[in-house]
């Protein structure tokens, strides 16, 4: 028997990945993408755009079968995602289609959630009628209501503007903090990882291999702002012989880089 | 207040013509009327009416029923579609008499046939606009419903059919017009009653008033099942569209 540990853990092993274009030619995608993530550990994927981050997040999803190596999801393994778009269905309310995937959520629960995350008064609302950012926020309840054991985000805050954005961050640590889900998070934003993860993995250009794992101990709710810049500045210089690299809102950095480098 | 003008405006047209043509050929909207309402009074207008109406709704749902069974099928996967395909154009071209007579030459002179022979029309239409709808559903909402490990039924009630929602209303409100066409038809050829026979007997006749009094009867009809039925359906399951007035 193994330990009753080995369950609850997300195992990652992407010896390979290739997609074949619409020409015919095949390109690498992935390459040695191999880790661990423990019961509620939350781990941020960070990397350039097009690295073939949200492949990897949709080969743990299970969506993309068609790759070299084995993924060993927790085994009680309710999954929730959040894609980059919302994926909301069109006809049907917000409360509809969070409630679609989680029928056996008690309305209690719901109700909360909704608080949580202000969308208290957009339950009757169709997609159609949101903006953006509720939209996100709704795709965000969907994925948390079905209480799920691994929590996929795909890029969850891109395209929002910063102050929405910073608050839907803070939303988002908070809920994370309150459950025992083990999160992955996929984001091309440095100081966003910082932020959200207790591990972050970085990503090379394609094809992706992680060329840094870098744990952060310090708990999420005392990581201060400039904490979080200086981190980031570090990580940043460390990964600059790779081009494009995923450097974050360049200017607050930069600032700091003067004084505290 | 415009459809009643451009009604008003019709009859009008019709009116005059009426006068210059004679009676004979063309009699005018008060001897139709007229003989719409001794029709009803007798009775016989309701059973030739109830009659092909009846034709009609179940060549209807045979039709649209099988149309979209194979029309997710044959848009689904690609084997279904390329057995299909040679079918489908073979009954896509296939001229509405043919199929009509050999259906009564093979399965006689009975209800079953005529139905059948109208449904068999209209099928194909079903098939290629279902087709179209099924392979225009959004990838995205699939992968989120296998995400989310949603149940087959609750996918396809909830996933499938709002998408494709466009698609069978389109094959619908054709499939509609298309249906009672070919049914008076069918009767006209193989049928002892219904609105089409008796098309045909003042055809022998040659009663053009009795002619525009069924075809216009039926028309008032059809009218009323789309104002009644079909639109407020429409409404609802496009109740989520933000309306641009």
């Amino acid at each position: 028997m193994r330990p009753a540990g080995e369950f609850d853990r997300l195992e990652v092993r992407i010896a390979h990945k290739a997609f074949t274009a619409a020409s015919g030619d095949r390109f690498d995608v992935l390459r040695d993408i191999c880790f661990k993530l423990g019961r509620s550990e939350v781990a941020a994927l960070v990397g350039p755009s097009g690295c073939g981050k949200t492949t990897i997040l949709r080969i743990i999803a299970g969506l993309d079968m068609d790759f070299e190596g084995a993924v060993a999801r927790p085994s009680a393994g309710t999954l929730g995602m959040v894609f980059q778009e919302p994926r909301l269905l069109p006809w049907r309310t917000v409360e509809d289609n969070v409630s679609l995937v989680a029928p056996s959520t008690a309305a209690e629960a719901l109700t909360s959630l909704f608080k949580i995350l202000d969308l208290e008064a957009h339950r009757s609302h169709y997609p159609g009628e949101l903006s953006l950012g509720l939209a996100r926020r709704v795709a965000l309840a969907r994925a948390l209501a079905v209480n799920p054991d691994l929590l996929l985000l795909d890029e969850p805050l891109v395209s929002l503007d910063e102050a929405l954005a910073e608050r839907l961050r803070a939303q988002l640590a908070a809920l994370i903090e309150s459950r025992p889900i083990t999160t992955l998070l996929v984001t091309h934003d440095l100081e966003e990882a910082i932020r959200l993860a207790d591990r972050i993995f970085l990503l090379s250009p394609r094809p992706a291999q992680i060329v840094a794992e870098i744990p952060l101990t310090t708990p999420r709710s005392a990581r201060s702002e400039r904490e979080v810049a200086a981190l980031g500045a570090e990580i940043a210089s460390r990964i600059n012989g790779h081009a494009e690299s995923p450097v974050p809102r360049a200017n607050s950095l930069t600032k700091h880089d003067a004084t505290d480098f | 207040m415009l459809r009643i003008a451009s009604l008003t405006l019709f009859v009008a047209i019709w009116w005059l013509a009426s006068l210059f043509t004679g009676p004979q050929l063309l009699p005018g909207p008060e001897k139709v009327l007229g003989a719409i309402i001794a029709q009803a009074r007798t009775g016989d207008l309701f059973v030739q009416l109830g009659v092909t109406l009846a034709r009609v709704f179940a060549a209807f749902a045979i039709s649209m029923i099988g149309g979209t069974v194979i029309g997710l099928l044959m848009g689904r996967s690609k084997i279904a579609d390329r057995l299909g395909d040679p079918w489908l154009i073979v009954l896509l071209n296939l001229p509405a008499l043919v199929i009509i007579v050999l259906a009564f030459i093979w399965g006689g002179l009975t209800e079953i046939a005529a139905v059948l022979a109208v449904a068999i029309n209209k099928l194909p239409n079903t098939v290629v606009t279902v087709r179209e709808g099924a392979r225009a559903l959004d990838p995205g909402l699939d992968e989120m419903a296998r995400v989310f490990g949603l149940p087959r039924p609750k996918y396809l009630w909830h996933i499938v059919v709002p998408q494709l929602g466009p698609y069978l209303a389109a094959a619908g409100r054709s499939g509609l017009s298309l249906v009672w066409k070919i049914v008076l038809i069918v009767e006209l050829l193989g049928r002892p009653n219904g609105i089409g026979f008796q098309i045909g007997v003042a055809f022998q006749l040659f009663d053009v008033t009795l002619i525009l009094a069924y075809a216009l009867a039926f028309v008032v009809v059809i009218l009323v099942i789309e104002t009644a039925l079909v639109q407020p359906i429409e409404r609802r399951a496009s109740r989520w569209r933000i309306r641009s007035t």
